[in-house]
């Protein structure tokens, strides 16, 4: 394995070090297609460049063609970004930007099942590309909401015409965003935690 | 709104399918330490002169709390590479480690409230 000199190692610049107290960390995952942002509002709320995580997946194709006692295997890596946000000196957040493709979602287990719940960020010119993504988490039980990234040259929907497009439940907040803004950003990741906190009251 | 509607999904066609991808992560075949993208990790100790490159510096890196994530990113190391070489760390007492607060069966609501606090001083 190529490593490099621990002398050429940059760790975290000095003021991004957390103080000794950090020891709590809960996480948030932002999913959608390609390109509709998720890198981009991970950067704007996070107290840290965005860091990138990596992980190599190899697949071996079990069973499926006749070259039998023939191993086919590939190899792929993929990336995922990351960002931090310092919440108190013991407590942080992690936001983990991940790529909409299914089958990368096995890299990481317990990236889901441990986050406290997902944002997914959707791109209205392709609403389409969000539907599997959205069908993964409910069938997982994530709790998420959905943010509408809203890019200035896509069509405009009303909310109901969205929820009903992606047959969402009533109760998942639908809102929209820009995720180039930090404001805009953290008032999502407010959304969904103000959601969380609606369904640990009991429903009467 | 004339674009296609969602369909909800009935199962999950992989977990019954036979042939589904056997998905491997990794080069290392032994136990690992269960870690987290976001368990946070402490040096307990200076490297020593034996101890391997790689785990020198993340003892380095690890003098203020770190989560597996940000050591992965920091050493340009894959994820499964890095779980590999805590483990050890673990094993020998050098780092000490902290499980993330995960999601409950029923939501925590103090904990809910201290990140809602938390975002609101952004």
């Amino acid at each position: 394995m190529d490593f490099r000199s621990s002398d050429t190692i940059t760790g975290p610049r000095s003021e991004d070090v957390l103080p000794t107290t950090a020891t709590a960390a809960v996480k948030v995952v932002i999913v959608g297609g390609f390109g509709v942002g998720k890198t981009t509002m991970v950067g704007s709320v996070s107290e840290i460049r965005p860091l990138t995580t990596e992980e190599t997946m190899t697949q071996a194709g079990v069973g499926v063609d006749d070259n039998v006692g023939v191993e086919s295997k590939t190899a792929t890596t993929v990336a995922m970004d990351f960002g931090r946000i310092s919440l108190s000196d013991e407590l942080i957040l992690y936001l983990f930007g991940t790529p909409g493709q299914e089958r990368f979602w096995f890299l990481w287990n317990g990236l889901f099942e441990g986050a406290l719940g997902a944002v997914v960020l959707i791109d209205t010119r392709r609403l389409q590309v969000s539907f599997d993504v959205i069908g993964r988490l409910e069938e997982r039980g994530v709790p998420f909401v959905v943010a509408v990234n809203t890019f200035p040259d896509a069509p405009h929907h009303p909310v109901e015409a969205l929820r009903n497009a992606l047959d969402l439940p009533d109760e998942v907040p639908i809102i929209d965003c820009d995720a180039r803004l930090r404001a805009s950003s953290r008032d999502v990741l407010l959304t969904l935690m103000r959601y969380l906190h609606s369904l640990a009251v009991p429903l009467g | 709104m004339s674009a296609p509607r969602r369909e909800r999904r009935k199962a999950d066609p992989e977990l019954s399918d036979p042939e589904r991808l056997y998905v491997i992560t990794g080069d290392n075949d032994g136990e690992r330490a269960a870690l987290d993208l976001v368990t946070m990790v402490v040096s307990q100790a200076d490297p020593s002169p034996t101890v391997q490159p790689e785990q020198a510096a993340i003892l380095r890196l690890c003098r203020a709390p770190l989560s597996v994530a940000e050591i992965s990113a920091y050493l340009s190391l894959p994820f499964s590479v890095v779980t590999s070489l805590l483990t050890e760390l673990l094993a020998t007492e050098l780092i000490e480690s902290r499980a993330p607060i995960v999601r409950a069966a029923l939501p925590d609501r103090s904990l809910l409230e201290a990140v809602m606090h938390g975002l609101q001083k952004l």
